[in-house]
């Protein structure tokens, strides 16, 4: 297997029929970091929704040698780490520690071990301070921070983000392409900043009305402005 | 037929009955529940003219008897709530179970209450289901509103109907944040501890709660900021139509002699 991520005609509709993904193929090699970039409505956000079986729609989603399916469901959430575009989405339990210990936990490991993965990740962000916090009540930036952290406590292969500077402060987004940067995980990130495109995602793909229109070194992509006008960007 | 909200029991159709003024709808649902909940016990044959009044009214709708019957499953809990009256109405003896060294005995007259009580129950409820799956929202708070029901309480209703759908999508969120980061590891006891999975379930119900003031609060700051002021318009002037009133009145007609028939048959005359 020498691939993260495998994916092959994958078609969905919504359940009031509209198209939302429509023939996908993509293939994401270990240790690659991979922009996903489209205009509104072009399937980004259902197409991450289908890495980790949020949505199962009608094709093959192979993850880490794992088709995306029911009974691999679990085994697979915890190879993948979703951030969600609104972090508010992210975060559930009413303190820090709690949330990013959830993942941990859940997984059956020891006290010591959940104490010692939410420190690492938590510092990692550069949270360790906030650890009692309530989640609910952080800034934006902060809580997208805590967000990345609570998938890092599981220690995942494959990182997946949606829109991780959308809403951010320039100081605010500055500190997270400069963390993003850091991370070792293979990763795909849906956004709309190709700024943070340029700097850390070094393959683009774009999306177009649910398909892959375009992939390839995000170096000859994204100067590229009329491709980019083409598919709304 | 589509139904993208799976809590709207709205089904968008076209259907005399869809087309019919909800005003009119809505009185005449009323005076239908009253008439079968007025009905005395075990005149069982007004209950195949109630049923068979209900299934033409599913059809003539466009919902289809087996939608019906299938939303009208909702009547199951009350029949456990009733159950105990086959008990404890006093009677002829159907049958005695000892339990735990309590003897129960079941009556005939029991079991006659039992099955009008259910049956009026599921009737009433497979009325209201065409009443809801004909009539948008608006239209029956509009219907209410006809029938002079306060106006705060409609706008009470009004408001719980939409932050229902508030309440139930931030509770999608949170369960799909939670499941996304609910994972297993090889050779690893999953799931974490039934108190813990409590405690975490408190915290989403408390975190659920919380978000869902704030949502409300900007919600309800956005209708002020568009002029609400305490009640939902709507079109509510234009003046029924002499066909509206006359269905209407042959509504509360049928609706009578129902009524009557059932006392003939119960032995009132």
């Amino acid at each position: 297997m020498s691939y993260v991520i495998r994916i092959k005609s994958l078609s969905y509709r919504y359940p009031d029929q509209q198209i939302g993904l429509n023939g996908v193929d993509l293939t994401i090699l270990p240790g690659e970091k991979v922009a996903l970039v489209g205009a509104n409505g072009a399937g980004k956000s259902t197409l991450i929704h289908h890495l980790n079986g949020i949505l199962i729609g009608e094709g093959d989603v192979n993850i880490l040698g794992m088709t995306v399916e029911k009974k691999n469901l679990k085994r697979i959430r915890g190879k993948v780490g979703v951030v969600f575009q609104n972090p508010d989405d992210q975060l559930f339990s009413s303190t820090v520690y709690e949330d990013v210990a959830y993942g941990p936990i859940y997984q059956g490991l020891n006290k010591q071990e959940v104490k010692k993965r939410v420190a690492e990740a938590l510092s990692m962000v550069g949270m360790q301070d906030y650890i009692d916090r309530n989640s609910y009540y952080l800034s934006i930036g902060e809580k997208k921070r805590v967000s990345i952290a609570t998938v890092l406590s599981m220690q995942p292969e494959f990182l997946v983000m949606d829109e991780p500077t959308s809403g951010l402060d320039p100081r605010a987004r500055r500190e997270l392409i400069n963390l993003l940067q850091q991370l070792p995980q293979t990763m795909l990130i849906a956004t709309h900043d190709l700024d943070l495109v340029e700097k850390i995602l070094p393959r683009t793909v774009i999306m177009y009305r649910g398909q892959v229109v375009v992939d390839g070194p995000t170096s000859q992509i994204i100067p590229d402005s009329n491709l980019l006008e083409n598919y709304g960007l | 037929m589509s139904n993208s909200q799976p809590l709207n029991p709205y089904i968008q159709l076209e259907s005399p009955a869809h087309r019919l003024d909800s005003r009119i709808k809505l009185s005449l649902v009323f005076v239908y529940i009253l008439t079968i909940n007025l009905i005395p016990h075990a005149v069982w044959v007004v209950f195949p003219i109630l049923f068979s009044v209900n299934l033409s009214l599913a059809v003539v709708s466009g919902i289809g008897i087996k939608k019906l019957l299938k939303r009208s499953l909702w009547v199951l809990p009350f029949v456990i709530a009733v159950f105990p009256l086959l008990f404890s109405i006093r009677g002829n003896t159907w049958f005695e179970i000892t339990l735990l060294g309590f003897s129960f005995t079941a009556s005939w007259e029991g079991l006659e209450r039992l099955l009008s009580i259910v049956l009026k129950a599921w009737f009433s409820i497979q009325a209201a289901i065409i009443l809801v799956s004909t009539t948008k929202f608006e239209g029956i708070l509009k219907g209410l509103r006809w029938m002079k029901i306060p106006k705060l309480l409609v706008a009470v209703i009004g408001l719980m109907w939409r932050y229902l759908f508030v309440l139930v999508a931030e509770a999608k969120r949170l369960l799909v944040a939670r499941s996304s980061r609910s994972s297993d590891l090889p050779d690893f006891h999953s799931g974490g501890s039934m108190i813990w999975r409590a405690q975490v379930t408190g915290y989403m119900a408390g975190n659920l709660l919380l978000r869902s003031i704030e949502r409300s609060d900007r919600v309800y700051m956005a209708m002020l900021s568009r002029g609400y002021d305490g009640e939902v318009r709507m079109d509510n002037d234009r003046v029924l139509s002499r066909k509206e009133i006359h269905i209407l009145l042959i509504g509360i007609l049928i609706c009578v002699c129902l009524f009557v028939l059932s006392l003939y048959f119960g032995g009132a005359f």
